[in-house]
């Protein structure tokens, strides 16, 4: 390289394929990081020595054969929603709506089972519900995705507006069926008779959820790796001009994509309220349509990295709720250490993709 | 009868965060950049508006409370808050080159959380003795408004009754138009937000740009925070009651084809549409959050028919949430 006067101090270039086990070294070591600085943060705000707030928290999130259960039903719900969002994404369609999705599979869920409860009989009625909710979520993520395959309206900004929509629509049904009068909640649904809810396995029914996105998972891996519909899929992401060139016709990939992505959406939903809620919220979702968004950007849309990324903040999640209740703070501090960690991770990724040159030392790594 | 004396002002005050919201993030996307961290830097910038008043109440205790830096501390605190939200959110994106859409998110997370784990553990955390955090002393001090307001009649009440920073926001909405409009520093920034390559061939620092568009817009939009707390909500800091004004403001930006100008009068409707169900008389509980469903529906509208026309002048700034890497090329 011959010296200029001029060369940039830095100097960043393209890095053409790093093996996958220096990657995956680089997010651990980011990821550790993070745990370190979050473990700062802690000392900071509550004044304990890090371990022992660790150990609490793994106390927190696998403590008991309880807690293990409920992390599980937590990871079965954040992993189906980042599933549902992942094929989307990897069509480059930015669905920023799976919470109002979910919300409105809940609502329809809801809906069959507070009219239709006791009139027809519970296999059905389960049945109707979960229809219900998939055709629900189906609808309200294949809206945004007909204007932007139609018109190319930008589907980041509709599908997040949708969330609120879906949210206000939830709301005022819920101070409809209010009950008792004036609390401002739904309520036990069917409590007496326990019309439409999903059969339980012991004292809940967290077993068959988490059955039923095991298969999800399963499902989406092959569907997205071998099936004619993946392969359009990642065309359609690297570039649509390409796509249409081999005649692959691009707004139908995208309005069928998103009619996949809002069922299991609305499929979620169904699984919250007959499964485990058997009530309705408006904060149902919880942030996870959110959340799940990152889980499928961590795993690069990998199905089964998905599997770890979510258990990794759902971990979190359940053990900085212990820390909470245990110091007397509030339920937010998980978020805080969420934060922190996905930042760290977003930021990692720029390691991975680049190199960093130093001028005078050419060809030398920052990394 | 329609009370109009009372619902334009009242739309005003709900107006003004979105409007801080919404100044600040057309700023950062007029430079290619979409912040969908806009609700968790508003979040920040009002708890650390909070804090700086919580200490500086605090350590006065008893005696008044000297205006001027019962001001400047929230204002200062909420400003350093955000702008560190603002930085984070331009390292991550513009020098590490992240996903704007994720990085924003994650700022989402972390800030409604800071806001909240704050709000609900402050109290306990400095070992002070008070129930809530209750400002009431900087409050009045910030929503204080012309003395002479209320006797002015109608016109007083309408135009004249509110704190200082309601007026600032429309000053700072009207001085951004201004600057992005018809300055050579606002060329400048929606060139980049337009075509960062072209901006980059024609010797604009496009990095420069993108980081003082967004950490700006982040401070800006932090403000909205610090008035919702210290006006709207007379200091009294309750977690979640921001709620989603920030998606709101975000929802507004595109309402208003990214021209804060417009942003002073959409703003205000949509606070009108927001507390609409209010003035409407037999309007039930469950009508209201129907009514509440509004802004969003006008917003997708809105987008939906700018998409359809194509009208060159009111699409969002063509490389919106597209990265920029000069050796991509």
């Amino acid at each position: 390289m011959s010296k200029q006067i001029k060369e940039p101090f830095l100097h960043i270039t393209k890095r053409k394929e790093m093996p996958a086990r220096r990657a995956w070294a680089i997010r651990i070591s980011a990821i550790v990081a993070a745990l370190i600085v979050c473990a700062i943060v802690t000392t900071l705000t509550t004044g304990l020595d890090p371990i022992a707030v660790y150990s609490a928290m793994i106390d927190g999130a696998v403590g008991s054969s309880r807690k293990v259960l409920v992390l599980f039903k937590e990871l079965a719900f954040l992993l189906c929603i980042s599933l549902a969002l992942t094929p989307a994404f990897k069509m480059k369609f930015w669905n920023l709506g799976g919470e109002g999705q979910v919300l409105i599979g809940a609502w329809a869920t809801s809906v069959v089972m507070i009219y239709l409860g006791g009139v027809l009989p519970n296999g059905l009625l389960i049945l109707v519900m979960l229809i219900a909710a998939i055709g629900a979520g189906a609808v309200w993520a294949m809206i945004p995705a007909f204007f932007k395959a139609k018109w190319g309206t930008n589907e980041t900004l509709f599908t997040l507006m949708m969330n609120y929509v879906a949210i206000q629509l939830v709301a005022y049904f819920i101070i409809l069926w209010e009950n008792p009068k004036g609390s401002g909640h739904v309520g036990i649904i069917n409590q007496s008779g326990r019309e439409g809810w999903l059969p339980y396995i012991g004292t809940n029914s967290y077993l068959f959820i988490i059955i039923f996105v095991a298969i999800i998972t399963i499902g989406m891996h092959v569907y997205l790796k071998y099936s004619k519909h993946g392969y359009e899929i990642s065309v359609v992401g690297e570039s649509q001009r390409t796509a249409n060139y081999v005649g692959i016709k691009v707004d139908r990939v995208i309005i069928r994509t998103l009619l996949l992505s809002g069922a299991i959406c609305g499929f979620t939903g169904w699984m919250m309220v007959s499964g485990t809620d058997h009530t309705i919220t408006t904060s149902l979702a919880g942030g996870r349509g959110f959340l799940g968004i990152m889980v499928s950007w961590l795993a690069q849309f990998n199905s089964i990295a998905m599997v770890f990324a979510a258990l990794l903040l759902v971990f979190l999640e359940q053990g900085a709720g212990e820390i909470s209740t245990s110091c007397g703070l509030n339920q937010s501090f998980g978020d805080i250490l969420t934060g922190i960690i996905l930042f760290f991770i977003i930021g990692c990724e720029f390691f991975i993709n680049y190199i960093v040159h130093v001028r005078k030392s050419s060809g030398k790594e920052e990394a | 009868m329609f009370d109009l004396v009372s619902f334009i002002p009242r739309a005003i005050i709900q107006g003004m965060p979105l409007l801080f919201g919404c100044t600040g993030e057309t700023i950062s996307e007029k430079a290619g950049s979409l912040n969908l961290g806009i609700p968790g830097v508003m979040y920040v910038g009002a708890m650390c508006g909070v804090i700086g008043a919580f200490f500086y109440e605090h350590s006065h205790q008893g005696t008044d409370l000297n205006p001027f830096l019962a001001i400047m501390i929230p204002f200062l605190s909420c400003l350093i808050g955000s702008l560190l939200m603002g930085l984070l959110f331009a390292v991550l994106t513009v020098t590490l080159r992240a996903n704007q859409n994720v990085v924003g998110l994650a700022m989402t997370t972390f800030g409604v959380g800071f806001g909240n784990f704050f709000g609900g553990s402050l109290m306990k955390l400095t070992g002070s003795s008070v129930p809530s955090i209750a400002l009431s002393k900087t409050s009045i001090i910030f929503s204080k408004s012309l003395p002479f307001a209320n006797d002015m009649g109608w016109f007083g009440k309408i135009f004249l009754s509110y704190g200082f920073m309601t007026y600032l926001a429309i000053v700072i909405a009207i001085i951004t138009a201004y600057i992005l409009k018809r300055t050579r520093v606002g060329l400048h920034l929606r060139a980049v937000g337009e075509n960062p390559a072209t901006a980059d061939a024609a010797g604009i620092d496009v990095n420069k740009y993108k980081y003082f568009a967004i950490c700006i817009g982040c401070m800006i939009a932090g403000l909205g925070g610090l008035f919702y707390v210290m006006d709207y909500a007379s200091g009294v800091w309750s977690n979640d009651a921001f709620g989603d004004r920030g998606w709101l403001a975000i929802a507004l930006v595109i309402f208003t084809l990214w021209k804060p100008n417009i942003a002073i009068f959409g703003s205000i409707l949509f606070g009108g549409l927001y507390i609409l169900h209010l003035f409407i008389p037999g309007a039930g509980m469950a009508v209201k959050e129907l009514y509440k469903m509004l802004p969003y529906v006008v917003t997708i509208l809105v987008l939906i028919i700018t998409s359809m026309r194509r009208k060159r002048e009111h699409q969002p700034p063509e490389s919106l949430g597209l990265p920029y890497f000069r050796e991509d090329r």
